[in-house]
């Protein structure tokens, strides 16, 4: 249990730190770069701007990516911004502002020193992706606009429409197809990474399989960056793609990688409230729209059941019976306050009965006072599409009624830990993006997960890596013919036999449906010792039918089923450890709420005397055994630790 | 809200060489709200339980983005709907009771069937592959804001840069052409002062790859823009020509 | 070469030809339109062509513009039915958007060609053919336009043939006036309704002027001035 996690944070003042990095930090140089083989896994924004960028600096890179092309990765339906330092707006941004914030929404919880790295590089991610032809909005004097988010008081998110993650990723693509033209980076699309292979203790190839012909492939490399995602699926209903899954990140957690902070989960407070039970997937509504749109529910109860009988129309609730309230608990920030605090109080308002829809789980978002006051046309400029797919969804057009909307399961802060070179605690095992847990502590901020998959993929990892590839350029290509890659293909073949052979009943998503509600009642928003004793056994007992039940088909090639099934595997896994996570951190802070711990104003009560720490826990070589906790404490040098004050 | 039973006949094909054919599955008080793939899911589940094969096709992000749903319900690339939208926007309030659904998959010979409506849009990969980018270094450029664009050129980028490459316009298309495809990519760097540089060698790449890998010609017939999910236009299309004619004539 | 290589190369060779070919026509209709006027005027024009040798270079080269025109069509036919695949859908929604003509080119060229053999045979053939080869019989007539144009349509069959070939005709530029600036590249968000506006209203224009002239005709009337009646006295007398 006294095993001390080292973060290898470089020396000096804050904001000096990658600087000195970078100016010691060691070197590949030209010619050898080519001699060396980088597996990266994921398309996303991190995975492509890394294999582009590796690529393109001369290494051998073989990018893996689930989806049919890796402009399909699920970056792409990010919608709000990226947050960049430039202080284009005037209004007093700067690096150390953005740093500030970023810690801070985190409720600190993040690596400082990570974050300032962050903040830094974020300038120059918005001149790559310009260069690149990204079509940010502009204002009519040619230069770039920016809108505000939550957790700031600047303007300096910048935007692509309701469409910036799209277009970031469509840049990132498409510096990455310039690197497949080149021949710098192969591409290995509908192929899903299902183990690391590990020799002599550092990751030197991946076992995975062609989701086409169904084979099981060997990759060898010097190294292995890992940018597959959140793990929000785990829950079900998410907005996340239907195929998001944290089975890469499992596979490396299996093999000895740490995984940390899996408890900060973010709700995302602004999406379309669910509708059945049917229903396959959460919509998130940009978050961009708290700019404009007022959240309110009905003040008095009778309004409130009226509209949930439908006999009523939030239009029809006169403007003194609405309860505005973000705007009267968090004056300062108002509806721009950050995604957990947002997310917690429409569940306040809902559990005490005042939700607005059908289910009793909605809150309005309302756009009638800024229609009145810009014009529909400015409105509809602003968040047209928005408002569009919103009516295609619910059928009711925000132009003339509220929008609906309730929190939703949205990203996951906690990640397989990483230092500070995003090297994880295996050796020659990188992982980037929102796989790692490393910049937003217990609570990302809008449009901060753009800005850190692009700082990894473009900025960090391409540096930190060559670190680690530095001493290997002696150590020759692998053959995928050693042990180390029979043994680990042969595993991944018997656990696929494992469970073709189960031939039971139940449907892969009639069981993960389970997981979802399960993980959602008990690991939820809400969430207490006892309930989360409760869910662990849950999860236990369902992961015994899932074992005895699960049907899969038999069938050669693609098998979609079997991906389902192995993916849902490693679902059960996550589950049990988000829950184990949240059981031993006795406070509340962002993301992760316990109510036992809260003021008596209902806000998250942090303990840092005691939880000041990364929580980092290491597999114990079976899925039944319980993980193990070690802890990596955090040193703040250049922020003071407070309480999160979004009132004043 | 109410619920709505009809029949489904949905395209089954083991791989590309095999000949395929339809099945047919009665569906039963579908809620209205339920999105197409939200019922397709319905569909799996029910086949499953009938120790039946699931029903392949490919899908993801289910909020109309990510552009991997390739359905061509009823005759029109990601079925009806008032405006552009892909399947999985498309909610079953779009259908009547009684109805005969008919789910085929995107059929182009630049699109070969991999499984039932999956199909591969690798081509797609390997248009852009030839040119649909600016050559720029990581961490090199020039701030963001030294290159002035005036709002309309950008704004006209922005929807041009819009497409998400599901391939429905080869789909529509009587020629199975990718023009639509193309001509966005080509248009949106083609509007920006950064694309420009390369915008002569970009164009003449790109269309001799599409040219390549069997995409067919376009004439003009406007199925593409018709049932484009971003609402992609054909001036898209004549930009691309311009830009085409332009580099050669300067060859 | 491009023009031949490249896809869009392929489509400007057909539209160049194709607004050659409209720019004739236009040549074409306002000559005949001289016939309802003044039929001495009509066959001064007939006589001016004749077969001078700059008229057999036009009229190889119309030939030329034509054949180019079809082939590449065809070519780009067969192109794009292999770019379809062999398999066809079952059940498909023509959208709104797509005009019936665009989906039919071929269709249509081809009506407009056979129409076009029709016609050579009833006018070409009677007149410059019959000069170039200096047939004795024919050669009387040959400059005599007008003859020639109230001899056909006084064959109500023919007159229906000429209508259904107009029409054809009529679909066929209707599409082909915007569809070929479109390939040029001269189009855009504003243009392209201006160049569908401008080719419908002009091919509405050459093709009335083509259809007046021989409805005219069909219908009895003859130019005032007519010398040389061959079927029927002029009715103004």
């Amino acid at each position: 249990m006294a095993k001390t996690i080292d973060s290898r944070i470089p020396e000096g003042p804050v904001a000096e730190k990658w600087t000195n990095y970078k100016a010691h930090q060691k070197l590949v140089n030209p010619k050898n770069k080519r001699k060396l083989d980088i597996i990266v896994v994921g398309t996303g924004l991190a995975g492509a701007s890394a294999a582009a960028s590796l690529g393109e600096m001369g290494f051998h890179v073989l990018n893996f990516c689930i989806q049919d092309s890796p402009r399909r990765a699920h970056s792409i339906a990010a919608q709000g911004g990226i947050n960049a330092a430039k202080n284009y707006q005037n209004d007093g941004d700067s690096v150390y502002r953005l740093f500030y914030d970023t810690v801070k929404g985190g409720d600190y919880r993040a690596r400082e020193a990570n974050v300032y790295r962050l903040a830094e590089v974020s300038n120059s991610i918005i001149d790559q992706c310009v260069a690149q032809g990204v079509p940010f909005a502009r204002e009519y004097g040619g230069m770039l606009a920016n809108r505000s988010f939550g957790g700031a008081q600047v303007s300096r998110t910048f935007y692509a429409k309701g469409q910036t993650g799209q277009q970031l990723l469509l840049g990132a693509y498409s510096a990455l197809s310039c690197q497949v033209n080149a021949g710098t980076v192969k591409l290995y699309t509908r192929y899903e990474m299902l183990d690391v292979v590990l020799i002599d203790g550092r990751a030197r190839g991946i076992i995975a399989r062609n989701l086409i012909t169904g084979d099981i492939e060997r990759f060898a490399a010097h190294a292995v960056v890992i940018g597959t995602g959140g793990y929000g699926n785990a829950y079900f209903l998410s907005t996340n793609a239907m195929g998001c899954n944290c089975s890469a990140a499992i596979a490396c957690y299996r093999k000895g990688a740490y995984f940390a902070n899996p408890s900060y989960v973010q709700i995302h407070p602004t999406c379309i409230p669910v509708h059945g039970d049917k229903q396959s997937k959460l919509t998130l509504m940009s978050e961009s729209l708290r700019n404009d749109g007022r959240i309110w529910v009905p003040k008095k109860l009778e309004d409130a059941k009226a509209l949930q009988a439908g006999t009523k129309k939030g239009s029809e609730i006169p403007e003194a019976d609405r309860d505005y309230y973000l705007e009267r608990r968090y004056p300062a920030f108002g509806n721009l306050v950050p995604r957990d605090v947002a997310s917690r109080a429409a569940k306040e308002r809902c559990d005490k009965g005042y939700g607005v829809n059908n289910t009793g789980l909605a809150v309005f978002l309302d756009f009638s006072e800024a229609i009145r006051d810009f014009g529909k046309d400015t409105i509809a400029a602003r968040y047209g599409n928005l408002f569009d797919m919103y009516e295609e969804i619910t059928d009711v057009s925000p132009y003339n009624e509220p929008m609906m909307i309730y929190p939703a399961i949205h990203y996951t802060m906690g990640g397989v830990w990483v230092d500070y070179e995003l090297q994880t605690s295996i050796k020659g095992l990188f992982a980037i993006g929102e796989c790692n847990f490393s910049d937003h502590g217990a609570n990302r901020l809008g449009a901060s997960a753009l800005m850190q998959g692009l700082a990894d993929g473009y900025f960090v990892l391409p540096y930190t890596i060559q670190n680690y590839l530095a001493d290997q350029i002696t150590v020759p290509r692998f053959s995928t013919s050693l042990p180390e890659f029979d043994k680990a293909e042969k595993d991944v073949k018997d656990r696929i036999a494992r469970l073709m052979n189960i031939k039971g009943k139940s449907s892969v998503d009639s069981i993960h449906k389970k997981l979802g509600h399960i993980m959602w009642d008990y690991v939820g928003m809400g969430r207490t010792a006892e309930g989360l004793q409760k869910g662990i056994q849950m999860i236990k007992e369902l992961r015994k039918e899932f074992y005895t039940d699960l049907f899969i088909p038999q069938l050669e090639g693609v098998n979609t089923e079997l991906e389902k099934a192995l993916r849902l595997e490693d679902f059960f896994l996550m589950g049990l450890l988000v829950a184990h996570d949240a059981l031993t951190r006795n406070e509340s802070c962002g993301g992760h709420f316990r109510e036992e711990y809260q003021t008596e104003e209902g806000e998250a009560k942090r303990d840092d005397e005691n939880y000041f720490y990364v929580g980092c826990w290491e597999y114990q070589g079976d899925d039944e055994k319980d993980p193990v906790l070690y802890k990596e404490p955090l040193v703040y040098e250049a922020i003071k630790v407070q309480t999160r004050n979004y009132k004043s | 809200m109410a619920n709505i039973s009809f029949t489904i006949k949905y395209w089954k094909q083991n791989g590309p060489k095999d000949k395929g054919h339809f099945d047919t599955h009665e569906m039963k008080n579908i809620p209205d709200d339920t999105s197409f793939l939200e019922m397709l899911d319905i569909l799996n589940e029910e086949l499953i339980s009938a120790g039946k094969e699931p029903f392949v096709f490919d899908h993801d992000c289910r909020e109309g983005i990510c552009g991997m749903c390739s359905l061509y319900i009823n005759g029109t690339p990601h079925g009806k709907t008032e405006r552009g939208a892909t399947t999985c926007q498309l909610y079953m309030r779009k259908f009547k009771n009684g109805d005969t659904i008919t789910v085929e998959p995107w059929r182009s010979a630049g699109f070969p069937v991999i499984k039932d409506c999956m199909v591969d849009r690798t081509a797609f990969d390997k248009i852009m592959q030839a040119g649909g980018y600016t050559t720029v270094r990581t961490g090199q450029p020039q701030d963001a804001n030294a290159i002035l664009i005036p709002k309309a050129d950008a704004d006209e980028a922005m929807d041009c840069a819009s497409c998400i490459g599901c391939g429905a316009c080869v789909a529509a298309c009587k020629n199975g052409s990718a023009m639509l495809f193309v001509s966005s990519k080509v248009s949106q760097l083609a509007l920006l002062p950064q694309g420009k540089v390369e915008a002569a060698r970009r164009a003449k790449n790109m269309i001799a790859k599409m040219d390549e890998l069997g995409f067919g010609n376009c004439t003009n017939t406007r199925a593409c823009e018709a049932v484009c999910p971003k609402c992609e236009t054909i001036s898209n299309i004549a930009r691309l020509n311009r830009e085409f004619i332009k580099a050669k004539l300067a060859d | 070469m491009w023009l031949i290589n490249s896809s869009i190369g392929r489509k400007v060779v057909m539209s160049v030809t194709g607004i050659a070919l409209v720019l004739f026509l236009t040549f074409h209709a306002s000559m005949n339109v001289v016939a309802l006027i003044s039929a001495e005027g009509y066959n001064m024009i007939c006589e001016f062509l004749g077969a001078n040798w700059y008229a057999v270079v036009a009229t190889l080269g119309l030939a030329a513009l034509v054949a180019l025109h079809f082939i590449f069509a065809i070519w780009l036919t067969l192109q794009n039915r292999k770019a379809r695949g062999n398999n066809r859908y079952a059940v498909t929604d023509k959208p709104a958007l797509v005009e019936w003509s665009s989906q039919n080119m071929l269709v249509l060229g081809i009506i407009v060609i056979l129409g076009m053999g029709l016609h050579l045979y009833n006018f070409w053939y009677n007149m410059m053919y019959a000069e170039l080869v200096h047939d004795p019989e024919m050669i009387a007539m040959a400059t005599n336009g007008v003859y020639h144009i109230a001899k056909t349509f006084s064959c109500p069959v023919y007159t229906v043939i000429y209508m259904v070939w107009l029409a054809a005709l009529w679909f066929h530029l209707n599409h082909g006036i915007w569809s070929s600036m479109q390939t040029l590249g001269w189009s855009g968000h504003i243009w392209f309704n201006r160049w569908k506006m401008i080719g419908t209203i002009y091919t509405t224009v050459i093709i009335l002027m083509f259809a007046a002239v021989a409805l005219a005709f069909a219908f009895g009337y003859v130019p005032c001035d007519m010398q040389a009646p061959a079927c029927g006295g002029c009715l103004l007398g």
